[in-house]
């Protein structure tokens, strides 16, 4: 009896630790497959040149199109994302009581949103660039990838904001400031937090392709303006993928190793500010 | 002075309330919008031919989209086949064997593999899981199989929900009183025996929110699904045959679609059907878990 008891113990034991080699190696199988793909085709004209002879077909050139292109629709999804995501956080947190039944709905509905497939963010954004009348262009893709960022962002800020000691706003609320006094005292506070939304949201924003696709376009060029069409890392992944010619394919390795190392840096990034803020935290 | 304070503190309430409003309502807008642009087709043609029907010729304006139901039904379900066992005995490992320095190893782990954005793991899969099934697995099932399949959709779909799996899983682990664990352990029972007996009886409710969860994460995802899946709108009868989910549909045609009556309207429906069905599955499971959260903290 005891003896099939602990053989079905150390059965189930060496069971689970296999499980969990597997998905350490899947993880280290990947970024190993896309490093010794991409690293023999990156060099500096990939980050510094445009593609020559077209996207597609060209063999000359890099990806500067694709990697500026992200960083301007990064930039002012950001920008829209934290504006969206900020406010209602600090509303939810210390404006309404704790417990509060409408806290719960806006954070139900947010669990949802950050369910919803990137997809439908790019047929919804498709829809309202049609309704408005703009083309496919970076103020689109803008607007679809802050949308997406958006519910990601406000979920880690408020996982952050949640846990602050409500001795903070009570303090600040009995040396009589007003609420909205208290909430900037208080975003300094949550700094940290903040932060680790920027990174997270950047992280989703600039790895998704299926929100871009719709609305942002594909180019050869750097956008100059909010109306012209920018390409995307991960667009540029994809289509140069598609090519036939090799050249095309081994920069579309190539900027799949880019795309990687810069969510590399973002996830330690976020992993380092969390280590270190926690300490200093109230 | 006060005034001035209090108009402004009045001014920040009502800005702060109207985005939170319109946090909420975003779910409805896009909705409504979806749901809009879909209507002409719906009103063309009956709802229930669209969904039943296998055929898609969008040129001869016939919209059939069981295909793509189908698809993507195959392709979500191998994933969650595979990915259900190993995150379940993974988060098990974690929560209730794992030393506390395997637990610091593995955080990253996740959240590398839910960072990695989906245009890489289908990279991954085109170079890996593709020529794999094409040169090693299929051969000895069928005769032929490019590899584009919905088993290779099913594995890079296994590989891509495992994070969320694992990390709900664990919350919903950690939600149970330590009391019951150890009244199970200083009773006499193995860990094994607390955990079969115990832990997984008493988290039922959350395995099959957190799998409802990453089944609907399974049906939306996109990128990767298009590049490893073959994309033939055929209802594939092995796994080893091209399928074509819905996502991959949408993403693909999104450029002639514009040029065709009806074939926007439809591309749209399966946006809208997409969205439909992942917000009642999110609903309900995100219910369901934040239930289990609530009944066991005092």
């Amino acid at each position: 009896m005891i003896d099939t008891r602990k053989q079905e113990e150390s059965f189930f034991r060496v069971l689970m630790i296999a499980a969990a080699v597997t998905i350490m190696a899947i993880l280290i199988f990947i970024l190993g497959t896309i490093v010794y793909r991409g690293f023999p085709a990156l060099s500096i004209d990939m980050v510094t040149k445009l593609p020559g002879g077209g996207f597609y077909l060209g063999k000359e050139g890099g990806v500067l199109n694709a990697i500026a292109g992200s960083l301007y629709l990064i930039g002012g999804s950001l920008i829209i994302g934290i504006f969206l995501s900020v406010p209602p956080v600090m509303f939810i947190n210390f404006y309404l009581r704790p417990g509060s039944v409408f806290a719960g709905v806006i954070r139900l509905s947010l669990d949802i949103l950050f369910g919803v497939p990137s997809i439908v963010y790019g047929a919804f954004g498709f829809a309202l660039m049609v309704y408005l009348g703009i083309k496919a262009s970076l103020l689109g893709g803008i607007i679809a990838v802050s949308l997406l960022i958006m519910p990601i962002m406000m979920r880690s800020f408020d996982e952050v904001a949640r846990l602050l000691p409500r001795d903070l706003p009570d303090a600040l609320l009995s040396l009589g400031a007003t609420r909205y006094e208290m909430t900037k005292v208080l975003i300094r506070q949550l700094m940290p937090g903040l932060v680790n939304a920027i990174l997270l949201g950047i992280g989703r924003g600039i790895g998704d392709a299926a929100t871009v696709l719709f609305t942002a376009g594909y180019t050869d060029n750097i956008p100059h303006a909010l109306n012209q069409p920018a390409a995307t890392l991960p667009l540029s992944i994809f289509f140069q993928l598609g090519s036939p010619v090799e050249e095309v394919q081994n920069r579309a390795y190539a900027s799949a190793l880019i795309l990687t190392i810069i969510i590399l840096l973002l996830s330690f990034g976020a992993r380092y500010f969390s280590s270190k803020y926690s300490k200093h935290k109230i | 002075m006060q005034k001035i304070r209090n108009f402004k503190d009045k001014t920040a309430r009502q800005v702060m309330l109207g985005i939170a409003i319109f946090s909420l309502l975003l779910l409805v807008i896009i909705g409504t919008s979806l749901f809009l642009k879909a209507l002409p087709i719906m009103k063309e043609k009956n709802l229930w031919v669209l969904l039943t029907s296998s055929n898609w010729k969008p040129f001869k304006g016939d919209f059939g989209f069981y295909p793509f139901i189908i698809s993507t039904l195959y392709v979500s379900l191998i994933a969650i086949i595979i990915a259900l066992p190993l995150s379940i005995l993974t988060s098990i490992y974690l929560y209730a064997y794992s030393s506390d320095s395997v637990k610091k190893v593995f955080e990253p782990v996740i959240d590398l593999l839910s960072g990695i954005p989906p245009v890489i793991y289908g990279v991954w899969g085109t170079l890996t899981i593709v020529p794999l099934i094409a040169d090693k697995i299929a051969p000895h099932f069928v005769e032929f199989s490019s590899g584009y399949s919905v088993l290779a959709g099913g594995l890079v779909l296994a590989i891509m929900i495992l994070p969320l799996l694992i990390s709900i899983l664990l919350e919903v682990f950690r939600s149970i009183p330590a009391e019951m664990t150890d009244a199970s352990l200083s009773l006499g029972a193995t860990k094994w025996q607390t955990v079969k007996k115990v832990v997984l009886r008493k988290s039922f409710t959350g395995i099959i929110a957190a799998t409802v969860l990453s089944v609907s994460r399974a049906f939306g995802e996109t990128i990767a699904i298009l590049m490893v899946c073959g994309n033939i709108a055929v209802i594939p009868h092995s796994i080893f045959d091209a399928c074509y989910p819905l996502p991959a549909l949408i993403a693909n045609n999104y450029g002639e679609m514009m040029s065709m009556p009806g074939y926007e309207s439809a591309l749209m429906l399966g946006a809208f059907l997409l969205f439909i069905i992942i917000v009642i599955f999110n609903g309900l499971s995100r219910v369901a878990l934040n239930q289990i959260e609530k009944r066991y903290s005092f």
